[in-house]
């Protein structure tokens, strides 16, 4: 191993030295991936010929400050909003905005855990016209939840997946465990017991 | 022998320093903008939203959700519509600072960045 490792002796020495640099600097790049933002001149769209672009802020600047998070834009904006890190303006007219603190039990016949939906948690950044009545009825069960539709970018997928978390990340909503299935007790009984009186 | 340990290395040198990607939900915009003259405008979500609810763009001003939707000129920003709600050097710079918004490379093409990271074809 420490021969193939540190050939000294061979004249490709130099070349396998090079692999583990270039190895190297390649894992360095992973580890920077995370919690790392790319700068505007390597994001593949900003152009650094444009005379404003000096002027444009780094992602970087502003979103390391941000609490954390492993997808989207590395941060955890629900996080954010409710620690006070940021303190987005929810009007520019001067406008009141309600927010409905009511959560819903979704997905209750399904196979994942159950997913409680929090109006709070959304109605502190959007109003309540950008769901009702157009993505979701307000009559709790009458919107035909779909996942194939969602992963179609309707329902949450229109913002759970090109702004908000993406829906990779599943148990992020499915995450209230169902209660044991009542098959278990009644009426599937093991097999010593089947044919007795109980 | 050698020749294969220099393509491995080339190779691992093209990935070390690939180009990376947009920030996540940066909207491209480029309907008109080049065929006009000016870059794509590139609006990252990032930005405003540290600064206003999603309500205030998605529900004040009127924008809908779906990129490509919003059929405007820069003629209703001008007037106070669409972005120039804020854009009006009164909330932020004023429709008179081309460059910061119409930054983007020639030949973008239009849509949302790095959205649907899923196995669905994703329509918005």
């Amino acid at each position: 191993m420490r021969e193939f490792i540190f050939p000294a002796k061979s004249r490709k020495g130099w070349l396998y030295k090079a692999i583990l640099a270039l190895l190297a600097l390649l894992f360095s790049n992973f580890s920077q991936a995370q919690g790392k933002w790319d700068p505007l001149a390597r994001d593949g769209l900003h152009d650094s010929q444009n005379p404003g672009f000096v002027e444009l802020q780094e992602p970087g600047s502003a979103l390391a400050k941000l609490p954390a998070d492993h997808v989207g834009n590395q941060v955890n904006w629900v996080e954010a909003l409710e620690s006070g890190t940021v303190q987005p303006r929810p009007s520019i007219r001067g406008a009141q905005s309600k927010t409905l603190d009511q959560d819903i039990l979704l997905s209750r016949h399904g196979g994942l855990p159950m997913v409680l939906f929090s109006h709070k948690k959304h109605g502190e950044w959007l109003d309540c016209s950008n769901c009702h009545d157009g993505l979701f009825k307000e009559k709790t069960g009458t919107s035909g939840l779909s996942m194939f539709r969602m992963l179609n970018g309707e329902q949450c997928g229109v913002c759970h997946g090109s702004v908000s978390f993406p829906l990779t990340e599943c148990r992020r909503c499915h995450n209230v465990q169902r209660p044991a299935p009542e098959a278990l007790t009644t009426p599937v009984r093991p097999a010593a017991v089947v044919g007795k009186k109980p | 022998m050698k020749l294969v340990l220099s393509f491995f290395c080339a190779f691992m040198l093209v990935l070390a320093v690939a180009p990376v990607s947009a920030e996540y939900a940066d909207v491209v915009m480029n309907k008109r903008a080049e065929k006009e003259g000016v870059r794509p405008v590139i609006f990252p979500h990032w930005f405003h939203r540290i600064r206003f609810q999603c309500r205030v763009c998605h529900a004040e001003i009127g924008f809908k959700m779906k990129a490509g939707t919003n059929d405007f000129t820069m003629n209703e920003v001008i007037d106070g519509k669409f972005c120039g709600a804020c854009h009006n050097n009164d909330i932020a710079w004023g429709p008179d600072r081309c460059e910061l918004c119409h930054s983007g490379k020639p030949g973008l093409a239009a849509g949302v960045m790095r959205g649907h990271q899923t196995s669905g074809p994703g329509r918005y």
